[in-house]
């Protein structure tokens, strides 16, 4: 019981530092935020298919990317208003998020992930060239943001709002009967499968509502950047997504919201000095891939174990202190090798 | 829509199919052995044309350029393989992963050296003419290309079904615990498949980049066409690739001439359908 409190508790202190932080910081940092706030709900979307149903996803730039596109076009290109402009957008993406699911889930583990991968490009492509109605290279400009939330802080308090909405929704969903039967189908989709659960109907299902998340955080994407071009939907938008979710730590779902702001607080001050993003980027896929095998919050945290339990005299190695991480991801490796 | 429209329409797809081939050949020969899908291959590519280039402008070879440059992705592929690769053996999903940060890292330092401008890798003198049938006028370059692709083909045919090395590859597709078993040096063939594979893809960015250009992205369009290249022809099988080739090289090709502004979107249909009716592939293992 104290510890539900004590979570309850967290979740209040940071609800009351976020309402704090336009009070806090610079108009920069305010922006800076509310980025992470829309990448931070993406990447808990690309959460649900990757840690929780073990499917790593690598084209959910395109299923984000296809919101942003449709709100852009309808808010610029004709007068219809706002409401449907976002519900139109956000409906696109849920659609785009079937069609990929509907090929995607046949395969699993790195068919996966190349599958995803070729989907997203593919939406990229369409970005790209069909330039009557994205506007190619040049993309969408001058997204007009509504009045009621014109200044930074404003539209701040409008993501905040929605996105404390929303991982309400997906933590319950992930604590759901529907969300175990995805970490069942994670563990072992043949048992799943032998004790009656349609495991490709739920994977079905899982992939199409991420849909609705990735599209309202690009709908969220569109109002914020004013501005939508192919460089929204581009591979290296995916993987960095990903990377979001793996330096939170795989399975965590809220580690993605931390690993969205270490990326883009990170491209801030690197970008501060040097244009080669792209470079560091792939410096940290390298380090944690190599080295922080449960996301840097859990390296983070077996770190502070270690601390603890040594200072106990209870020195143990270190592969004793598994981290419910750790597990999953390796088990899933595993698991993975061994369908093969 | 004169015939000779489409006659030259079909020739650029079957020249466009043999590069895809020689892309998607190293690409499917080291899944086949090793599990991994090595996401790099684009940044390979992009990174061999550019090798190739500067060689090529140095010596004004082609073909010391074209040498050059597999031979030096070659060895990257087998420091990436020695060095990084071996810590995460056996895990498909961080290895995926760890070529996608290399590709990243790649791509971005040779925008650094080569810039960002598109360039062309001049063609040998005595290709750079075309022929001439009937009304058909052709590079001969292009021709050249599929003349490779087919040598490129026969040669990994030929080692993979006829040699004791093809025998060792084949044997360590099925069973790597039993070939290692056998007091085979299994890791030695990885590092071996993983170096050609590599040095296949530097090959052909220089193969491409005399008539396709480098640019930065180049490489995640192509690796683009290259993964489904293999999802259609079956991961891990050369006949796969032959055929996935194909089929990719012709649809894009035709694609983007009939659909310009809808050009990814014909390769999209064929790859749907098949992971609908056969989620392994053409020629994949069922497993």
């Amino acid at each position: 019981m104290s510890e539900r409190w004590g979570k309850l508790i967290l979740v209040l202190v940071l609800l009351a530092l976020a309402v704090a932080i336009p009070y806090l910081t610079t108009s920069f940092y305010v922006n800076l935020f509310t980025e992470v706030l829309i990448f931070g709900l993406l990447a808990m979307s690309i959460d649900i298919l990757a840690g929780y149903t073990g499917l790593t996803s690598m084209g959910h730039a395109g299923i984000f990317g296809v919101s942003a596109y449709v709100v852009g076009y309808t808010l610029t290109k004709t007068t219809l208003p706002l409401e449907f402009a976002l519900s139109l957008g956000i409906v696109a993406s849920i659609l785009t998020a079937a069609l990929f699911a509907i090929i995607a889930i046949r395969t699993t583990g790195v068919y996966f992930l190349m599958v995803t991968l070729a989907e997203g490009m593919i939406v990229w492509g369409i970005a790209y060239r069909w330039a009557s109605v994205t506007g190619a290279e040049n993309g969408i400009r001058g997204v007009p943001r509504p009045l009621f939330v014109h200044e930074y802080w404003q539209f701040f308090y409008l993501v905040l709002v929605v996105f404390v909405i929303l991982s309400a929704i997906l933590y319950r969903l992930v604590n759901s009967p529907f969300g175990l039967t995805l970490k069942g189908i994670r563990e072992s989709e043949s048992r799943m499968r032998t004790l009656g659960y349609n495991t490709a109907l739920h994977k079905f299902i899982g992939f199409t509502m991420t849909g609705f998340f990735a599209g309202t955080a690009g709908a969220l994407y569109a109002l914020y950047n004013g501005f939508v071009s192919p460089s929204a939907v581009e591979f290296a938008k995916s993987a960095e997504e990903v990377l979001m979710v793996i330096v939170g730590g795989v399975g965590t779902l809220f580690g993605g919201v931390v690993g969205a702001a270490v990326i883009i607080f990170t491209r801030n001050i690197v970008s501060l000095y040097t244009s080669r993003w792209p470079t560091i980027m792939g410096l940290i896929f390298v380090v944690t891939i190599l080295f922080a095998r449960n996301g840097l919050l859990g390296a983070v945290r077996s770190l502070f174990e270690r601390i603890v339990q040594a200072r106990r005299g209870r020195i143990e190695s270190t592969e004793e202190v598994v981290t419910e991480g750790t597990e999953s991801i390796e088990k899933r490796g595993a698991a993975t090798h061994l369908e093969n | 829509m004169s015939p000779t429209f489409l006659i030259f329409q079909l020739l650029n797809g079957i020249t466009f199919a043999a590069l895809l081939f020689l892309l998607a050949s190293g690409f499917t020969l080291i899944f086949g052995l090793m599990r991994v899908v090595s996401l790099a291959h684009g940044a390979f590519y992009l990174v061999g044309g550019y090798i190739g280039l500067t060689v090529i402008r140095a010596t004004g070879n082609f073909f010391i350029g074209m040498i050059v440059a597999a031979v030096a992705i070659g060895l990257l592929g087998l420091a990436i393989e020695r060095g990084l690769l071996r810590f995460v053996r056996g895990e498909e999903l961080r290895q995926v992963l760890l070529t996608i940060g290399l590709a990243f890292i790649m791509a971005d330092m040779s925008l650094v050296i080569w810039g960002g401008d598109p360039v062309s890798i001049p063609a040998p003198d005595f290709l750079r003419t075309s022929f001439t049938v009937g009304d058909l006028t052709y590079p001969k370059y292009r021709l050249f290309v599929v003349l490779v692709g087919g040598l490129v083909a026969a040669v990994l045919w030929f080692l993979q079904n006829k040699t004791r090395l093809g025998a060792i590859i084949r044997a360590g597709v099925d069973d790597i615990e039993m070939v290692d078993a056998l007091g085979i040096d299994i890791k030695l063939v990885f590092s071996g498949v993983f170096l050609v594979g590599a040095a296949l893809a530097g090959l052909t960015g220089v193969m491409g980049g005399a008539f396709l250009s480098l640019y930065p992205g180049a490489d995640s369009e192509i690796l683009l066409l290259g993964l489904v290249v293999v999802i259609i022809g079956g991961m891990g099988s050369l006949e796969g690739a032959v055929v996935g080739s194909l089929v990719v090289g012709l649809l894009d090709t035709f694609g983007k001439a009939f659909f310009p502004e809808l050009a990814y979107f014909t390769i999209f249909g064929p790859m749907a359908i098949m992971l609908a009716l056969r989620p392994s592939g053409l020629f994949g293992r069922i497993k």
